[in-house]
């Protein structure tokens, strides 16, 4: 995605040196380069979908690429994006967390009774819940980092946990409604045209004048240039087809603003990196003094945080916190999301924007479904095939790739 | 600790003690006494007792399975000990973690576990000792720093196999990955550094390169523990052969007073 990305790895379970010692012979600058590009580009066959599935959709029904349809369709894919970029933190650890729907569902329900029966305020009760998801994510880390019991047995039994804590809070009634504007206003409200001219500007002109800074050091390339100025005018683009219709919403303008924040955090800080290290190789990251425990902690306490952030989105969007609240497919759709952005399942390679391209694609489906007046069920399968392919192209392209360099060819 | 290409100050959470002043005064940097350790009922080191001082190489010979790298991860805080006292500087010490170690100024090159191989060569080479920028929430990895220092480094090494320091490791052959877990050990002067078999693997060339790096070691007054299975190698570097022997210490010998025949001798267990 940026040229800060990982450097990625395709050979998780290639044994070392096999294809390396042959490349090594015929090393070629140009093969050398594509391949990196490649690697590097986890969000390349993302993209590429994303465009199938405009054209796709649109030839099938006109209103699907209408402004009206792609604004409605950012809002509902930032509930599904948020959880799944939780879920991006830890696969990069190479573990998986199975409860982020039910706490979720749970801090929905807690933020409900906050302000449905506590009456508190809104800057009060948001807080609170928040801490609760990070509670919840930091138990499940403790579980994980220091007792060393699998993440895939802990967030299991904190799904089913949470799920009966969610259902408890809410009590026999089922339902608790938030009305407070202040909530609705998240997901339900969208920034005046002039507001998403200013931001789209602040950010372009951002964008481009750190590429100019950059170059100023004598670093600016084609490669550091263009990609901040097709960035620049995506969100000119985004932002006028937004205005075209409501305006940008403001969830999915929050959403950006994680993502942002997560993309620092993942590729420029050293707990970040700190992240792939642990991903890639664990042990070899403990010998040269990388906190392993802590990381693990921090990224459980993370995704449960992210959770509750979802939860708040789906109180939002809802105007209450039910006893489906952050049920359903969710917790899938947003592991499907992950996964199909480009985050690998073994560790150490993706990129928190694979959960905005997965979310995107995963809604995308679904909305243009929806146009077209398909069913659930096909919906589901639909889905389900889209997850099997996004992976195994993904897969297909790696190991091509890594034969690519082995015979000394370049297969793009 | 300041970065000589950019005078950016190097992060670490403690501070790591100084290298002795008298670089060549050859003061006591590590001892271990009696230390033990047990796998299930294997005893893998049986009150093995050792210490190196500055500006000396030590050499850890022994046969398969006789505990130096057993003893190597001990020290460098990988495993934990069931027994055994450790000073440096004369100071009694716990080495607890792989940080403990750090902070006492240990440095480690393991035969195996030693890369993250999703990360390039330069993230390796920096790998829990980042180069940082900033402060506070804006603190964040100086890449163009490491990257410097990284291709000092490997230039001032004489090492030019590695063509891209900006590849990730999975695609180096095994003994351009070495290069990278030996290099380590060289990016700050860490009093003292242990070498777990960092030759194996690498070709002629790459191994003479190792052998002048842990010359330069002993020159600047590091203290040196090299675990090898190559007489030739240790006869070339080493100050005193200590010989381990089904988690004993079989023998210790001066490299000035000893012949390879009668190392190898100690090493299969004939020793006096």
């Amino acid at each position: 995605m940026s040229e800060n990305a990982a450097p990625t790895v395709h050979a998780d379970k290639v044994p070392l040196g096999e294809h390396a010692r042959k490349s090594e012979r015929r090393e070629s600058r140009v093969a050398g380069w594509l391949s990196s590009a490649l690697s590097r580009g986890t969000a390349m066959p993302a993209i590429a979908s994303l465009v199938v599935i405009a054209v796709f959709f649109q030839s099938q029904s006109p209103y699907f690429l209408s402004p009206d349809n792609l604004t409605n369709l950012a809002v509902q894919a930032s509930l599904v994006a948020t959880i799944a970029l939780g879920e991006v933190v830890v696969l990069l650890l190479a573990e998986i967390d199975l409860s982020l729907g039910s706490v979720s569902g749970a801090t929905a329900a807690i933020l409900g009774v906050l302000m449905a029966s506590g009456n508190m305020p809104w800057f009060i009760a948001v807080p609170i819940m928040l801490a609760c998801g990070a509670a919840m994510g930091a138990f499940q880390g403790w579980w994980i980092a220091w007792l060393g019991i699998p993440s895939f047995v802990v967030t299991l039994a904190g799904m089913l946990g949470f799920l009966g804590l969610q259902l408890w809070i809410l009590g026999p009634q089922g339902t608790l409604s938030i009305f407070d504007p202040n909530i609705g206003a998240l997901t339900g409200s969208t920034l005046p045209a002039e507001a998403g001219w200013i931001v789209a500007a602040i950010v372009a002109v951002a964008v481009v004048a750190a590429a100019l800074v950059r170059g100023a050091r004598g670093r600016l390339t084609m490669k550091s240039f263009g990609l901040p100025v097709v960035l620049a005018a995506l969100v000119i683009a985004g932002v006028a087809v937004f205005n075209a219709s409501r305006g940008v919403p403001t969830a999915f303008l929050f959403l950006l603003a994680l993502l942002v924040l997560g993309w620092w955090v993942t590729q420029h800080t050293r707990p970040g990196r700190h992240l792939f290290a642990v991903g890639g190789n664990p042990e070899a990251a403990r010998r040269a003094g990388v906190p392993v425990r802590r990381i693990r902690f921090a990224a459980f306490t993370i995704s449960g945080t992210l959770a509750a952030v979802g939860g708040l989105l789906a109180a939002s969007y809802n105007a209450s916190a039910g006893t489906l609240t952050g049920g359903g497919t969710l917790l899938l759709e947003a592991i499907g999301a992950a996964v199909i952005g480009g985050t690998s399942l073994f560790g150490g390679r993706g990129s928190v924007w694979s959960a905005l391209f997965g979310a995107l694609i995963m809604g995308g489906v679904a909305n243009g479904l929806d146009l077209t007046n398909a069913e659930q069920p096909v919906k589901y399968m639909v889905q389900g095939a889209i997850v099997l392919l996004a992976v195994s192209l993904d897969t297909i392209l790696r190991r091509r790739q890594s034969r690519g360099r082995q015979i000394g060819g370049v297969h793009v | 600790m300041l970065n000589e290409g950019t005078g950016r100050r190097l992060r670490r959470r403690r501070p790591v003690p100084p290298p002795p002043g008298d670089p060549l005064g050859g003061g006591e940097a590590l001892r271990v006494v009696a230390v033990t350790k047990w796998f299930g009922s294997v005893q893998a080191l049986d009150q093995v007792s050792m210490a190196v001082n500055h500006g000396e190489v030590v050499a850890l010979v022994g046969d398969n399975g006789a505990g130096k790298s057993t003893l190597v991860n001990v020290i460098a805080g990988v495993t934990a000990p069931d027994a055994g006292e450790f000073y440096v500087h004369g100071e009694q010490v716990a080495i607890r973690s792989t940080d403990d170690a750090a902070t006492f100024g240990i440095r480690t090159v393991h035969q195996e576990q030693t890369l993250a191989d999703n990360l390039d060569v330069v993230e390796n080479l920096f790998l829990g000792r980042e180069l940082c920028r900033g402060v506070g929430p804006l603190e964040r990895v100086d890449f163009a720093a490491m990257r410097q220092r990284a291709q000092a480094m490997l230039s001032g090494l004489g090492i030019t196999t590695i063509a891209d320091i900006g590849s990730p490791v999975a695609q180096l052959s095994g003994g351009q990955r070495q290069t990278v877990a030996v290099g380590r050990a060289t990016l700050e002067n860490y009093p003292i550094v242990l070498l777990d078999e960092p030759t194996s693997g690498l070709g002629v060339a790459e191994c003479q390169r190792v052998m002048e790096l842990v010359l330069r070691l002993r020159a600047q007054g590091a203290a040196t523990v090299i675990v090898s299975q190559n007489i030739d190698e240790i006869f070339e570097v080493a100050d005193r052969i200590v010989v381990l022997h089904l988690g004993k210490v079989g023998a210790v010998f001066r490299r000035a007073d000893t012949t390879p025949e009668e190392v190898v001798g100690a090493v299969m267990g004939m020793a006096s």
